[in-house]
């Protein structure tokens, strides 16, 4: 049916000319467009809110008495009260989880993808760390208090807090070593074991170092998860005010500690306002170690990329 | 089982070993050089392989010999890979893998508990189908196989021997240190060859090792390998049936039956397995009426 009052298209330009040239306007593409645009900008517009709100509060902290703020101890006084203790704390649980989550973690994750036979057992427990690492971490922190501090007898300790760290980031290492392992392709073991390579030189020489940048990244990771970490540590005793800062470092191990979100926690709770700045001024130092690691992270994983 | 006879006799009729009786046959059409005596190398007896529940191959018989070209052809998914992977118990990778009758390897049984499936490999070696060179460099990928193998001697030395004898030392030998990954596909699949013939291998086997690459580079490969015969024992996979035709000395045909159980239907001298199939299926497998 052509339309009345227009001509008829006599040449196929003219056919293809009104194809190509008629598009309406696809306003409801316009308008979702805009619809997903506006939900960006007010995720971001929280975030960005919230990071302005804590960064102008904890200024007159940042500077009037950064060195003392960073370096100080523990107060009830607002104005001497420093976060040092958080700093060593959080830096020492940090080296647990380094110690003991990632090479339990990437043995694990090796040991499962590379050795383990594809059985109902094997899909079960990796289905079941995937769920370990969706647990709350307060369940952790409940498993910490149980075992690491009244089974073992550990008591509220800077080990017991460690190990419940470590053992919150464990599902965490196994599942992104694992990723990194099965990013490897079955093309380049079989290379390695038709030369007569044993599974163990396949893996060490080939598969573990092409996996090493994911397998890093996971790792950073999931130190900045531990390093964020409040709920378990309330639980398993961070306490601020505490903290042993004297002596070797085998009686702080076995000290009372305390770890920057838990400090966040206890200024939070003050009453006086001062401690509010203080409040922010923790947040900030946590936050910008945690981006400082994540970017490590990302800044690794480009270095490193590897396609196939 | 008329198939499996057709399969053995025609096995048989090569030359095998001392104790069977000298027969000649012809390699090529108009090439009358006669297939000489040869020794056995893998003497597959009743084969068959499953994955899980399926029947992968069933009842494969023939046999090997040495310093020969022996190609596999077939259908898609008739078996010939899985035939191919376990005669370097490749398939040991596979969980669900498990295998009836036997592999005799120059008289010993490849899948006895007592064999040693990393010492098989490096006297088998294996070229793939895409070619899988380790994202190192061009000397490291030849030198990986003769490193973990404990060699002692001048590396450079068996680098370069390697290298050249995959003809591909004129094309890298200012590159060494660049990574395999960066070469051609064809100079790729020929460093894969360069380092499974570096461990001094005793037989080369290669699953479609041309498939992905183009005409001119695939050629290059068929050359090497009727270089490389000299020296060393090739069984190829292809469904490439002028490849075959082309490259190899002994032509297998498997396909599969109802129950898409791969199973051998003849085997012969390539020249004749093309002019004069004794089978139907075979027939119409070249032919093109099927597959």
């Amino acid at each position: 049916m052509a339309s009345i009052g227009r001509p008829q298209p006599v040449t196929t330009t003219e056919l293809v000319e009104r194809r190509l040239r008629g598009a309406t306007l696809d306003w409801r593409g316009y308008v979702l467009q805009g619809v997903l645009l506006l939900s960006l900008l007010l995720a971001l517009a929280v975030l960005a809110i919230l990071l302005a709100d804590i960064v102008i509060r904890s200024i007159p902290i940042f500077t009037e008495r950064p060195l003392e703020f960073l370096t100080g101890q523990l107060s009830a006084r607002p104005q001497r009260a420093g976060i040092s203790q958080g700093i060593i704390g959080s830096l020492l649980l940090m080296g647990f989880v380094v110690v003991l989550a990632l090479p339990l973690g990437i043995g694990a994750a090796v040991y499962l993808e590379e050795y383990a036979h594809d059985t109902r057992t094997t899909r079960f427990i990796s289905t079941n760390i995937r769920n370990l690492a969706g647990v709350p971490a307060i369940v952790f922190g409940l498993l910490g208090l149980a075992v690491f501090v009244s089974l073992l007898k550990l008591g509220t300790t800077l080990i017991a807090g460690g190990l419940t760290l470590a053992v919150l980031v464990l599902p965490i290492v196994v599942i992104t070593t694992a990723e990194a392992l099965r990013a490897v392709p079955t093309s380049i073991r079989e290379a390695a074991l038709a030369v007569g390579a044993t599974r163990w030189e396949t893996v060490r020489s080939h598969v573990l170092p092409y996996a090493a940048p994911g397998i890093l990244t996971g790792s950073i990771l999931s130190l900045a998860r531990a390093f964020g970490e409040t709920a378990p540590l309330l639980l398993v005793g961070a306490v601020a005010g505490t903290f042993s800062s004297g002596g070797n470092l085998i009686a702080q191990l076995f000290g009372s500690y305390t770890a920057l979100p838990t400090i966040v926690y206890n200024f939070a709770r003050e009453s006086k306002a001062e401690f509010r700045a203080l409040t922010a001024a923790t947040i900030v130092v946590l936050l910008v170690v945690i981006l400082l690691v994540n970017a490590t992270a990302i800044i690794l994983r480009n270095r490193y990329d590897r396609r196939w | 089982m008329t198939v499996n006879v057709t399969a053995r006799d025609a096995a048989a009729e090569i030359p095998t070993d001392q104790q069977q009786p000298r027969i000649t046959v012809t390699a090529r059409v108009g090439d009358e050089r006669p297939l000489t005596e040869a020794e056995v190398v893998f003497d597959v007896q009743s084969f068959s392989a499953y994955y899980g529940s399926f029947r992968a191959l069933r009842d494969v018989s023939f046999q090997v010999h040495k310093n020969r070209i022996t190609a596999i052809i077939g259908p898609s998914g008739c078996g010939k890979s899985t035939l191919l992977r376990c005669f370097n118990r490749m398939n040991d990778l596979v969980d669900t893998a498990h295998f009836e009758g036997q592999i005799l390897y120059h008289g010993i049984d490849l899948y006895d508990p007592g064999v040693d499936p990393v010492e098989v490999r490096r006297r088998i070696g294996m070229v793939f189908q895409k070619p899988n060179p380790f994202p190192k460099s061009v000397y490291d990928n030849v030198a990986f196989g003769p490193r973990v193998a404990g060699f002692r001697g001048d590396m450079d030395e068996l680098v370069e021997a390697s290298l050249r004898r995959a003809a591909l030392w004129d094309e890298v030998r200012d590159k060494l240190k660049a990574p395999g990954t960066a070469l051609s596909g064809g100079q790729q699949q020929r460093l894969c060859i360069a380092r499974a013939i570096a461990v001094e291998p005793d037989v080369i086997l290669m699953d479609e090792p041309c498939s992905a690459l183009d005409p001119i580079a695939t050629l290059k490969i068929e050359e090497l390998m009727r270089e490389l015969k000299e020296n060393y024992t090739i069984v190829i996979v292809t469904h490439n049936m002028q490849q075959a035709a082309r490259a190899s000395d002994v032509t297998a045909f498997l396909t599969m039956g109802d129950d898409r159980a791969g199973h051998m239907v003849e085997m012969a001298p390539t020249a004749r397995l093309f002019t004069r199939p004794e089978n139907r299926l075979t027939e119409d497998y070249i032919t093109g009426r099927f597959g």
